[in-house]
């Protein structure tokens, strides 16, 4: 190459433009390469998103301020009444509690369920790898699937459930007619197929947790539920809330096993397990057909979604900061009596670092203090190295 | 190039896939307990809760109407009848199984491969090249995974009818064409997996871009690119919500067959539930070859996430 140069400029004499303009050509379009490539790539996604994501969002908005029917489209400007009207059916109330019980029902003992089970996997087990298949086959079974499959396990007469539950002596429970009871049934089928998976996400979570930890732990005599409580819950706590988040916004668009759960798939006759999703899809594709209310459910749905995500947030958020806080505090309150020792062995002479020979006097060592805290800005290396743990 | 590609195969994921194995190998030494039998016994509970009601929907298939009505257990066994009713269901003219069935291999394998090829490519650009506003465009994409784009379904069905997808496959294929979170997921494997001396191999050997992407992320990306795209698919298999209102009984997926067998037979229980397992059946023959790697990939994208 470096032989080759010099004789450039003499070629290029003879035909002035073109490998120059050659050479710029492909390499602008090498530079664009570069350039334009990486949001290329990208685009994608953010063109499906804002098609079939931000869009229909954003226009829910605008269907919902106009008289609009399934069969008759675009009709009048109505301004805020699809929204009175809704906000004044019992029926949508109606949807809005009995989301939030399922979704409590479903939730709460899940996470707990998944945590234990979790824990039960995260020890020297034989056939790991089968037992973590194992809890996992729900997860593949489609949740239409489960709620039939469940419809006839919680059946009212004759159903298995029932016939467990008068083995121990109690009465049947109408699963169909009660409404906790339906509730209760409902949420047994979101646990079916989401604890496996859950338990799945927390035992990686637990595998990770240095296994130093609970050596600690039982050199300090801890049993195995305090080592529980103790070290494995707060190491996963972070884990935890996402598993949480996640199940909310799942936990408030239940459908498919409403839907499946009976043969009118619209939360029984008095829509005692009618959840929020199903009432949207009642009133667009069911009985009203009335694109501009349900558009105005829709809207009230995700306002209330944003609403408990901003509760999961702040609540979560002083419970992640509630704990490495103490402990940090802790960590720097150790880390300052540990300086006060090292300052107070200082004197001596033992912990000094070393210093250049030639450096001048006042620079680096400092003059034994009387005192044994060395807090006082005497440039010591004792508080130095205390202010770069902090 | 291919020897960029072979080295990229031999470097990448292997490299990760050995430190993640020698990350595990030494905090788990022989400090983990050993389980006690009350674990066996508990986790067996565990299994058998989870199982018991694929068998029970065997049982009910297997049995008739009439006993299932006065009998919460009609029998302990399933036999022969149970195909009976798979012949059943299969020939039914209210319930096109078959075109179920090609629907939902169709959709899964379709969206499956997209999800894999956009988000690969997506990834790859968040996780190892330079732009302006990656940083900004990378947390927009994590917000969209928390934000419930379905309550947009009815825009989305004015739009897919307008443009006359309804009651079509395609309608459900387009909008899970590329996903948030698989997006996020290959970034996050990317940024790992992929050392930044391979891509600029590619580069100094005169790859464009695109070859770059092709002949060193790509075969890097393949081990989460499986699990992604496996994740992908069972997700499709299953999911009923938009397919119930975009699609007809005429031209159905799997899960939509349930629905008309509840239509359609809702009292013939033993008939319904062998056309429950019937639907259930292909990811069951498929989860037990590639269980394994859906366990791993929940497991691999848990610690990440």
């Amino acid at each position: 190459m470096a032989l080759m140069s010099p004789t450039r400029p003499a070629h290029s004499r003879g035909n002035p433009d073109r490998p120059s303009r050659r050479i710029g050509f492909s390499q602008r379009l090498g530079r664009l390469d570069v350039k334009v490539s990486p949001y290329l790539y990208i685009s994608p996604f953010f063109l499906l998103f804002a098609v079939v994501g931000l869009f229909p969002l954003g226009y829910t908005a605008v269907v919902s301020v106009y008289e609009w029917n399934l069969l008759g489209g675009q009709g009048d400007f109505v301004g805020m009444q699809n929204y009175v009207d809704v906000l004044q059916q019992p029926t949508f109330w109606k949807s809005v509690g009995n989301t939030f019980s399922i979704f409590l029902l479903s939730s709460v003992p899940q996470v707990i369920m998944a945590i234990t089970i979790a824990a039960l996997l995260d020890q020297n087990l034989r056939a790991a790898t089968f037992w973590r298949m194992g809890v996992l086959v729900p997860f593949i079974v489609a949740p239409v699937a489960i709620s039939m499959i469940f419809g006839r396990l919680f059946a009212d007469q004759y159903g298995f459930i029932n016939e467990l539950i008068g083995l121990v002596g109690l009465e049947p429970i109408a699963w169909h007619g009660d409404r906790l009871a339906s509730h209760v049934a409902i949420a047994t089928m979101v646990n079916y197929r989401w604890t496996g998976y859950n338990t799945l996400i927390f035992l990686a979570a637990m595998q990770a947790v240095p296994r130093d930890l609970y050596e600690a732990a039982v050199i300090d005599g801890a049993g195995r539920v305090r080592q529980f409580f103790s070290v494995t819950v707060p190491q996963i706590r972070a884990t935890i809330i996402f598993v949480v988040i996640t199940s909310t916004v799942g936990g408030m668009q239940i459908f498919d096993e409403v839907r499946m759960y009976d043969a009118g798939g619209l939360g029984g006759p008095n829509r005692d397990w009618m959840t929020t999703v199903v009432y949207l899809y009642d009133v667009a594709w069911g009985n009203q057909k009335n694109f501009g209310r349900a558009a105005a459910v829709a809207w009230l749905l995700f306002l209330l979604i944003v609403m408990i995500g901003m509760v999961n947030f702040l609540v979560t958020q002083r419970i992640s900061t509630a704990g490495p806080k103490q402990s940090k505090v802790s960590r720097k309150h150790t880390k300052r009596l540990l300086a006060e020792a090292r300052a107070a062995g200082a004197p001596g002479g033992v912990r000094m670092p070393p210093t250049p020979p030639g450096a001048p006097a006042g620079s680096g060592i400092p003059s034994p203090p009387p005192t044994p805290p060395a807090r006082p800005s005497t440039g010591s290396p004792t508080t130095n190295s205390g202010e770069d743990l902090r | 190039m291919s020897s960029v590609a072979v080295t990229a195969q031999t470097a990448g994921p292997g490299a990760a896939r050995a430190a993640a194995k020698r990350r595990r190998r030494v905090p788990l030494g022989g400090s983990t307990r050993r389980a006690g039998r009350l674990t066996y016994f508990l986790l067996g509970a565990v299994l058998l809760i989870s199982i018991f009601p694929l068998y029970y929907t065997l049982l009910l298939g297997s049995s008739d109407s009439v006993s299932i009505a006065q009998n919460p257990i009609p029998q302990w066994l399933p036999d022969s009848s149970l195909f009976a009713q798979f012949q059943t269901v299969i020939a039914s003219d209210s319930i096109n199984f078959w075109k179920a069935l090609w629907n939902s291999t169709l959709i899964g394998v379709f969206s499956s491969l997209s999800v894999v090829f956009f988000s690969t490519l997506a990834g790859y650009s968040f996780a190892k090249l330079n732009f302006r506003g990656r940083g900004p465009l990378l947390v927009f994409v994590i917000a969209t995974m928390a934000v419930p784009v379905q309550l947009g379904i009815i825009p989305l069905y004015i739009l897919m009818s307008e443009i006359g997808w309804y009651g079509k496959v395609q309608a459900v294929i387009v909008p899970g064409l590329v996903t948030a979170f698989g997006v996020f997921w290959m970034t996050q494997y990317l940024s790992e997996a992929l050392p930044y001396e391979l891509i600029e191999a590619a580069r100094v050997d005169g790859a464009s871009m695109f070859r770059t992407f092709w002949s060193v992320a790509m075969p890097a990306a393949l081990p989460a690119a499986a699990m992604l795209g496996l994740f992908q698919f069972v997700q499709q298999w299953t999911n009923y919500f938009w397919p119930s209102i975009i699609l007809t009984s005429q031209n159905p997926t799997l899960p939509l067959v349930v629905q008309s067998l509840r239509d359609n037979y809702f009292v013939d229980y033993s008939l319904v539930m062998g056309g429950v397992f019937l639907v259930t059946l292909p990811l069951l023959v498929m989860f037990f070859f590639v269980g394994r790697q859906l366990v791993a990939g929940i497991m691999a994208g848990a610690v990440k996430g």
